[in-house]
């Protein structure tokens, strides 16, 4: 199968059928932290694969969000 | 797979509430979250007008498309903030969703103030993100007052809440740990009350209620988070909650039911006022001036010496 991972905008082949979790883990992605999208659906974690699928892998976590409840305390 | 609540195909599988939805279902179950959050809390009602802080992220939009869903008067407020090609894009996103939903929208660009985080964080070589929360801190409060909304909504989600008290815990950030909470009252008069209506859903929750609803948000990663403490905060917990379902829910949760009412009931001075913008200060001159003031002499100063040569 074919897949695109973002943001990194890497494609990858996968050969085979597979679980979308084993797909997820196989790439190093922990479950809950990305999206597996096939066409305009997602995909749940224990949903097969097809290994002619064309998939894309979209990493859900961001980081740097600023707390806001520190005013003042800031550098 | 079938829906937990309708029996039809589903789509979206959420092992720490042992339920599987379908897209109808989950939107529903996303929404009502949200309006849970939001009563129980009493964070605001729908009569007030609440300023909801949008960056473009799947967060902000996602929190921000709910509000208007569950009929709240929003205004959203975006600061562009300078960070090169992922702060336009960010714009872009931002007022490309208002303008679709015709929804009133305060742009503030950074780079008209002399304030690019970028050019701030190279000119006073403090972190990016340091300068860059310093400022949202500032603008977020000044704007609400000055434009006279009550209150202030961000898209803060359950795995930043998880993240931020994991890192309050190992460094034992009293002042901190009394002060996170979903709503935070006002102890000054340009203050505002500031919510967080997204901290009980998580981080892949908040992205798959974008994706269902077909909101256009920024994917890329802010290029300044690249090795920010959250990030390995939040593969820790990630790690824990592959192996332990709804451990993050249950570390914010149990943290607001049973400790963070000890660290609250501590006694705190109330902030002064900055003697440079008037607003809240715990020192003389508040954060965002001392940033602004160190910009403003680094920057004449590099001006010089460029003409000099």
């Amino acid at each position: 199968m074919h897949v695109t991972i973002l943001p990194q905008r890497k494609q990858v082949e996968i050969a085979g059928r597979r679980r979308a979790a084993d797909v997820l883990r196989e790439l190093g992605f922990l479950p809950g932290t990305a999206m597996v999208i096939r066409g305009d659906l997602l995909v749940p974690e224990n949903s097969m694969l097809e290994a002619d699928d064309v998939i894309e892998v979209r990493s859900v976590i961001s980081g740097g969000a600023p707390a806001l409840d520190v005013e003042g305390l800031a550098p | 797979m079938k829906c937990t609540r309708c029996k039809a195909p589903a789509e979206v599988q959420l092992r720490q509430h042992n339920s599987n939805f379908c897209r109808a279902c989950f939107v529903f179950f996303f929404q009502r979250q949200v309006e849970r959050a939001i009563e129980k809390e009493r964070m605001f009602s729908l009569d007030e007008p609440v300023l909801v802080a949008v960056s473009g992220g799947k967060d902000s939009l996602a929190l921000w498309d709910v509000l208007i869903d569950l009929g709240y008067q929003t205004t959203g407020l975006h600061l562009s903030l300078g960070i090169g090609e992922y702060s336009d894009a960010s714009t872009d996103k931002t007022v490309a969703f208002a303008n679709a939903r015709s929804l009133p929208l305060i742009t503030v660009k950074l780079a008209d103030h002399g304030l690019a985080v970028n050019d701030v964080a190279g000119l006073t070589r403090r972190p990016a993100c340091s300068a860059c929360g310093t400022m949202k801190r500032h603008y977020f409060d000044q704007l609400a007052v000055d434009r006279g909304f009550p209150v202030v909504a961000t898209g803060h989600n359950l795995d930043d809440e998880a993240a931020r008290l994991l890192g309050n815990v190992l460094h034992w950030q009293m002042p901190y740990l009394a002060r996170q909470r979903p709503v935070l009252q006002p102890t000054h008069e340009r203050f505002v009350r500031k919510v967080k209506p997204l901290y009980r859903v998580t981080e892949y929750e908040a992205a798959v209620y974008a994706f269902m609803r077909g909101i256009d948000y920024v994917v890329d990663e802010c290029p300044n988070a690249i090795g920010a403490t959250q990030l390995t905060y939040k593969d820790m917990l990630n790690r824990l909650e592959a192996t332990s379902p709804g451990s993050k829910l249950i570390f914010v949760q149990e943290f607001l039911q049973r400790a963070q009412p000890i660290f609250a009931a501590a006694p705190e001075e109330p902030p002064r006022t900055c003697v440079g913008c008037g607003m809240p200060s715990f020192g003389e001159m508040c954060g965002f001036c001392r940033l602004v003031r160190e910009t403003e002499t680094k920057r004449e100063r590099r001006n010089a010496a460029k003409a000099v040569q």
